[in-house]
């Protein structure tokens, strides 16, 4: 292996070109995923409002894909629904809890905050505390072994 | 000395006993249970396949018992139900109404016809659902789906996916009322 700086490396209009190329192609993505929901709202506030419910709600068909990148012509259906519901005043909350209503809580993404999910929600606070308390524990123990060391390294 | 070895074997069971549990439920995932079962199903009215001057509602179903089949011409597995439904259209303990759901397929309904001809028509009825607004409103996530609806109009069944001959017994026979005697049958 050599290190030493060739005169002769990648010309720099290789990568120039490699980097446009790779922008290029993430563009054509980003213009794939937006090619999934052509059709958007006139009213620069309710497209906001739009675009936030359909990233929180699941395609009924194709359950690990939000609505928005769902091209499943039923997550098309659901998203038309939508737009019309936010066009006739309803917000966000009552076009959940109409999808909810009609798909189960399943539809959601983030479950609810309800006593039913409360053990969901609590578990991630019951595991820390259990954490808590075995390190306590366990550092404790090793603490005593310390106290009780009388520093004699030499076989008995 | 404490039986401290027990702790891993505890955890061991009680691993156990979760996985059992899901392993057992992993037939039902991505099975979405209707919410509205057991309610009075939402109020729908659909213009009629072969004459969309006319149309059927539930409304109108007020009274009777019917199965309401959501399928199309482009759904495979609608295909694969097909002979379950006309055999139970055969023994006519329940009329069964079919929901042509376009869902983008731009010949749709001309389809549809042709299906019915060359496989056999299952339903008393067949209206379309053009623009799938219906489909959301009962809760249709993909074909087929059907439900079992009563005389007081509450879905009183879903069936999420395929009716095969053996659900189409357990599931909806068991739950109508029993067939007049001089019916024969099974």
């Amino acid at each position: 292996m050599r290190y030493a700086p060739r005169r002769s490396g990648t010309p720099r209009w290789v990568l120039a070109a490699f980097i446009a190329a790779l922008l290029g192609l993430s563009g054509a993505r980003v213009a794939l995923a937006g090619a999934v929901d052509p059709e958007g709202m006139a009213d620069p506030v309710l497209q906001a409002r739009y675009e936030v419910l359909i990233h929180e709600l699941r395609c009924v068909q194709c359950e690990n894909n939000s609505l928005a990148d769902s091209d499943a012509s039923v997550a098309a259906d659901v998203r038309r629904q939508i737009r019309s519901m936010l066009q006739a005043g309803q917000s966000n909350e009552q076009i959940k809890a109409y999808l909810v209503s009609r798909y189960s809580e399943f539809i959601l993404f983030k479950p609810e905050t309800s006593w039913r999910n409360a053990w969901l929600w609590s578990l991630p606070g019951v595991l820390l505390v259990i954490g808590v308390l075995v390190a306590v524990r366990v550092i404790r123990q090793r603490a005593t072994l310390i106290d009780n060391d009388d520093g004699d390294l030499s076989p008995p | 000395m404490k039986p401290r070895f027990l702790i891993p074997l505890g955890v061991f069971f009680g691993l156990v006993v979760v996985l059992a549990v899901g392993i057992n439920h992993s037939r039902d995932v991505g099975v979405l249970k209707s919410p509205l079962v057991g309610h009075e199903i939402p109020d729908w009215e659909l213009p009629v396949l072969t004459d969309p001057s006319k149309t059927l509602g539930s409304r109108e179903l007020k009274g009777q018992w019917y199965v309401l089949n959501y399928w199309g011409a482009w759904c495979y597995a609608c295909r694969v139900e097909h002979p379950t439904l006309l055999a139970a259209q055969r023994e006519a303990r329940v009329q069964i109404i079919g929901v042509d759901w376009v869902a983008d397929n731009p010949d749709e309904n001309a389809a549809a016809l042709d299906l019915l001809a060359r496989m056999g028509n299952p339903y008393r009825q067949v209206v379309v659902d053009r623009d799938g607004r219906t489909a959301i409103d009962l809760g249709v996530a993909a074909a087929p789906e059907s439900f079992l609806v009563n005389p007081q109009g509450v879905i009183v069944y879903k069936e999420p996916g395929i009716i095969t001959p053996e659900s189409w017994q357990r599931e909806f026979l068991s739950r109508l009322p029993p067939a007049p005697a001089h019916a024969g049958g099974s």
